[in-house]
């Protein structure tokens, strides 16, 4: 396993205490996308610091490549390449120079430095920009930026911080591109988000975390699978007294594997069936149905389910 | 035996050098980008270490000189002849050391601590965080070094009447102007990593300003005799062994404090100063 996570905590101590981190195991193989998906304050950014040794844990573990993160953390770095969530790119050095001093930093020869700075240039689209200072990109061109620069001495792993904040939704595929190509080059990625699509659309496994645990662990497909529905059906009802016996019902209907009362109204999971949503509204009329919406299963589908909760909330 | 002796050793040693090496080539890196972007910025650079010693120089050394009863203007007329321009002379390259220091290492952190973070991508480098901080008070030094030889013509020049200078011993001039370089850049690490940088721009009314007035700039140290509780009190102000050093070094002639006690202040200074501002700067980059 290339990243190993063992029993990591991170407690900041204070006015008020905050348990960040609770108690998370992760392991990460060679060569995989690796996503922590979750709500913001979730506690991945802080996993994330602790991996590229920038913050230290309370208690545990983690090893990247094999090497301890706090025992040897100027060696650890070696292997890893870190793309934070805010912009930290050298504001007095144009791109060029960005990616040439990051080589050398890492014990590049001039020669080697050049010629690795080329090449990265070349593959992430930005030659023409060379001589550009930072202050004068986009968003989404100083992201491509940061991702070169932190793959430029070839780590074995490469940790992306919420890597699609602030970006435009072209921008954001770019980057999905430009990672994805990553994976070609034998570099494993660990990425956070909170973009449930991002997670589906970039990860091999993903693992849900919340108030610093991990809920669950999986790939997406198998991940939407445990909820063994193909569809959610939201109900905004207006009388909400007697909604337990409306859930008591639907759950007994064919086609509807699960309901559950919600704020608003039912939560209803479901298999695509004919004339089951007839079935439905025919059942919550009664209850003052103001408004229903269907969606897909998705990995939020799949917080919902563990959590109650909404990933944006 | 010994060939397979051999072999175990060599295989053993390489860690250990790898490390090093790699840590030298990450310091050397650093070091490197901090020059090419000081050379980028060579004549605010020069601007910035000029233009203070540059007009106090002038108005009080040439300027007051020539007016019609300047002399009675001036507070320090006292002091015959070419004096002032003696006493100015170290003084005035010690608050160039001092001042390049905050310049070079507190300003620039403030920056990168606050609105950029770009400390991030320096801290994320193959080498110990402390290394990281050190290299910031070696490029601060030869910053103060560099600039320390742009005043001493200067503060020679300007005056109506020169100063009379002799440096009998370069080592200790040397050692002086090192120590007292190294000991700005570790006095910038310190302010920059304990002030907020919201509140950066107050350091210089409450630390540079304090700190120059009263770091014997003006005046040599034994010149404060009748003032006994000053003269103890500034005695905790590192630039008081700058001026004194200097002034040991290059203008002997007037009175200064032992050499051996100076060194030994300096580097007391320097060692403390180091180790807060080491402190402070782990304690802002790692969480």
């Amino acid at each position: 396993m290339i990243v190993e996570i063992k029993g990591l905590q991170k407690v900041y101590e204070g006015k008020q205490r905050v348990v960040a981190v609770d108690g998370i195991d992760l392991n990460v193989a060679e060569g995989e996308l690796y996503g922590l998906l979750g709500p913001n304050g979730a506690g991945k950014t802080t996993t994330i610091s602790i991996c590229t040794t920038r913050a230290l844990p309370t208690a545990g573990q983690v090893k990247i490549a094999g090497v301890d993160v706090v025992a040897s953390p100027a060696i650890a770095r070696r292997g890893i390449g870190v793309v934070p969530q805010y912009n930290t790119l050298d504001r007095s050095c144009t791109i060029f120079e960005n990616i040439h001093f990051h080589c050398l930093y890492f014990g590049f020869s001039r020669a080697e430095a050049t010629h690795r700075t080329h090449q990265l240039l070349a593959q992430f689209h930005l030659t023409e920009r060379a001589d550009a200072y930072p202050s004068q990109l986009s968003g989404g061109l100083a992201q491509r930026v940061q991702i070169a620069r932190a793959i430029a001495h070839r780590p074995k792993v490469l940790f992306l911080d919420e890597p699609s904040a602030g970006l435009d939704p072209q921008s954001r595929i770019a980057m999905w591109e430009a990672v994805r190509a990553l994976r070609e080059e034998g570099i494993t990625v660990v990425l956070t988000t909170h973009y449930m699509e991002e997670a589906d659309e970039l990860c091999d496994r993903v693992a849900i975390i919340d108030h610093g645990r991990i809920l669950v662990e999986d790939t997406p497909a198998a991940l939407k699978a445990s909820i063994g529905a193909e569809k959610v059906y939201s109900l905004d009802l207006h009388r909400r007294e007697e909604v337990a016996t409306l859930v008591e019902t639907l759950g007994k209907v064919a086609g509807i594997s699960a309901a559950e009362t919600t704020d608003k109204g039912v939560r209803i999971f479901a298999h695509s069936a004919d004339g089951l949503l007839a079935e439905i509204v025919q059942a919550a009329n009664p209850y003052g149905l103001r408004d229903l919406t269907i969606t897909e299963t998705s990995l939020e589908t799949v917080f919902i389910r563990l959590t109650g909760r909404d990933l944006r909330e | 035996m010994t060939q397979l002796a051999n072999p175990s050793r060599t295989a053993a040693a390489p860690p250990q050098t790898t490390a090093l090496v790699q840590y030298s080539r990450a310091f050397a890196g650093l070091f490197l980008r901090d020059l090419f972007v000081l050379r980028r910025e060579l004549f605010p650079f020069v601007i910035r270490v000029c233009m203070n010693p540059l007009l106090f120089l002038f108005v009080f050394t040439y300027v007051i000189p020539h007016m019609n009863g300047g002399a009675a203007m001036n507070p320090t007329a006292a002091m015959a002849g070419n004096a002032f321009s003696t006493v100015l002379l170290p003084g005035l390259m010690a608050v160039a050391i001092m001042f390049s220091g905050i310049a070079a290492v507190a300003l620039p952190l403030a920056q990168e601590f606050g609105v950029t973070r770009e400390i991030d991508d320096r801290v994320m480098c193959p080498l110990p965080v402390a290394a990281v901080a050190i290299e910031k008070i070696c490029f601060s030094a030869l910053q103060s070094m560099v600039a320390a030889a742009i005043v001493y013509p200067l503060a020679y020049y300007v005056p109506a009447v020169h100063p009379t200078t002799h440096v009998g011993n370069w080592p200790f001039l040397l050692v002086v102007v090192v120590l007292a370089s190294l000991t700005a850049g570790a006095l910038g690490l310190t302010i920059g990593t304990t002030v907020k940088p919201q509140q950066i721009g107050l350091i210089f009314g409450v630390v540079v300003i304090p700190i120059t007035f009263l770091g014997c700039v003006y005046y040599p140290w034994a010149a404060l005799t009748h003032i006994r509780w000053l003269q103890v009190g500034v005695l905790v102000n590192p630039i008081v062994y700058m001026s004194e050093g200097l002034r040991a070094a290059i203008t002997p002639s007037l009175p200064h404090m032992p050499p051996a006690l100076i060194l030994t202040m300096l580097t007391v200074a320097l060692c403390l100063l180091t180790w807060l501002g080491i402190r402070g700067f782990l304690r802002r980059v790692i969480g």
